[in-house]
């Protein structure tokens, strides 16, 4: 997490870095014709390869999000570049710049709290009974210590920073 | 062969508490040596907190595999998404050592250090390499005859480089498991396609996320099946709870049964629907119930 206040040319900088396996793209296109997601969203994969390098304005189109991570176009890809990959590390900056949608922060906060991304519920714990199951599964749910040590690992890891770093919004627009 | 530990997730043990059960029946059944990895957390979930932080996501995820290594058994995962998450951060950590380094000095505040000494396995392809269609039909109590839509979402077959299970355009090893129980395995268009649910998509754009499963829902119904059948809670969320969260949105009722490959197993091994949580769907078809239960 970044203490004091990154440039744009900064954080185009470590894009570059990060991305430079897709500066052997040839616009081929092959990844947007196997994505699909851009099947049916505004997803558009081609394009965000060629901005990964280029520009930071992707760091805020929704579209980085709508990526499932099926692999379908890495798998594809005639320049063997790991497009998912790039996927990754691009989102990552961005949500370390506090670029982050709000259900992922929610998300995050359960991980946080509970261990699980996923948490137990009232009507669950008594299908687990029902079943036959302990009311709370074998997890960090049954195992407080454990709990703690996911809590101490996420904290040397800095991740609460991550959530309490939040600056700005998704916008939905296209990113031209 | 080192002994297995069940690693549950998330989902499967939170929301669809009935795989958990299925598959705790079918290896018992099948005097498979698994025991249940305690005090596992989140794999941590690939799209989202791969997307997020690597660091964190390694040392979570490294955290859970040192949990089996000091057992010296290897995990056995019951979801596309823990074993993508728990087989690269394996393959990650023993592979690159300046992440190991990273990772340990982060465990080390717990006490644990990462070996690198177990393998990750994922349930269909462990009962595909290592029991096989014809040692899986000696089991079956009851032969299933219906008619069934499999999907094996993506992250059991991609990174095809890293999960080494063959071409991830034509698989067959899935389609020759849920065969081998008296099934039928029905071949339709698009069928290796994503349920929309990964990479953060379902919890943060659920629109989105539906639009590719009502996609794949619709190409299903239109082969005529009885049911899906998955590898993965979070496909099988997607598809269960999507159809409803799609009703809700378009007025289309598909009302196709989901059902985990643990499930559809344990049908063939001879439990009850009920025993296998199978009524505890969102969708509940009690034709298919009937179906089962009389024999067809």
């Amino acid at each position: 997490m970044p203490e004091t206040i990154t440039t744009d040319a900064e954080i185009l900088e470590r894009m570059k870095a990060a991305c430079k396996d897709t500066l052997k793209c040839m616009q081929c296109g092959v990844c947007s014709g196997s994505c699909p997601s851009g099947r049916h969203t505004a997803l558009n994969i081609r394009r965000i390869v060629r901005k990964a390098t280029r520009t930071t304005d992707i760091l805020k189109d929704e579209q980085l999000w709508m990526c499932t991570t099926c692999y379908n176009c890495q798998e594809r890809c005639p320049r063997d570049i790991d497009i998912v990959d790039v996927v990754f590390k691009l989102r990552a900056i961005a949500v370390h710049e506090g670029i982050m949608l709000p259900e992922h922060v929610k998300v995050s906060e359960l991980l946080l709290e509970y261990g699980h991304a996923v948490p137990i519920d009232e009507d669950r714990r008594k299908q687990r009974a029902e079943l036959g199951l302990d009311e709370l599964p074998q997890t960090v749910h049954s195992h407080p210590n454990d709990l703690d040590e996911v809590k101490a690992l996420l904290e040397s890891c800095g991740f609460d920073r991550i959530r309490d770093n939040r600056n700005e919004s998704v916008s939905g627009k296209e990113t031209g | 062969m080192k002994g297995l530990s069940l690693f549950l997730g998330c989902v499967i043990p939170n929301r669809y508490p009935g795989i958990e059960m299925a598959t705790k029946l079918c290896l018992a059944k099948m005097d498979i040596d698994c025991v249940e990895l305690k005090g596992a957390s989140c794999c941590p979930a690939p799209g989202l907190f791969r997307s997020f932080d690597k660091a964190s996501w390694l040392a979570l995820a490294a955290r859970n595999i040192v949990l089996s290594e000091e057992m010296d058994r290897d995990i056995l995962t019951i979801c596309n998404g823990c074993f993508s998450t728990l087989a690269d951060a394996n393959s990650i950590l023993k592979n690159d050592t300046i992440l190991r380094e990273q990772t340990n000095g982060h465990l080390a505040k717990t006490g644990r250090e990462f070996k690198g000494n177990i393998d990750i396995r994922h349930i269909i392809e462990y009962l595909y390499t290592e029991m096989g269609p014809d040692e899986i039909r000696n089991h079956v109590e009851r032969p299933l005859n219906i008619r069934v839509a499999v999907h094996y979402g993506c992250h059991l077959l991609k990174p095809s480089r890293e999960r080494g299970l063959g071409s991830f355009e034509r698989p067959e090893f899935f389609d020759e498991l849920v065969e081998c129980l008296g099934a039928t395995s029905v071949n339709y268009p698009d069928k290796n396609e994503c349920c929309g649910a990964g990479g953060g998509v379902r919890s943060a754009l659920k629109e989105d996320s539906l639009k590719l499963a009502k996609h794949k829902l619709s190409r299903i119904k239109d082969a005529g099946i009885d049911c899906i059948v998955n590898a993965c809670p979070f496909c099988h969320m997607q598809f269960d709870t999507g159809q409803e969260e799609i009703r809700q949105i378009t007025g289309i009722e598909y009302n196709i049964p989901i059902l985990h490959y643990t499930q559809l197993l344990g049908l063939a091994l001879g439990f009850s629907p009920r025993m296998l949580g199978i009524n505890l769907n969102v969708i509940t078809d009690n034709q298919f119930i009937e179906k089962i239960e009389n024999g067809q």
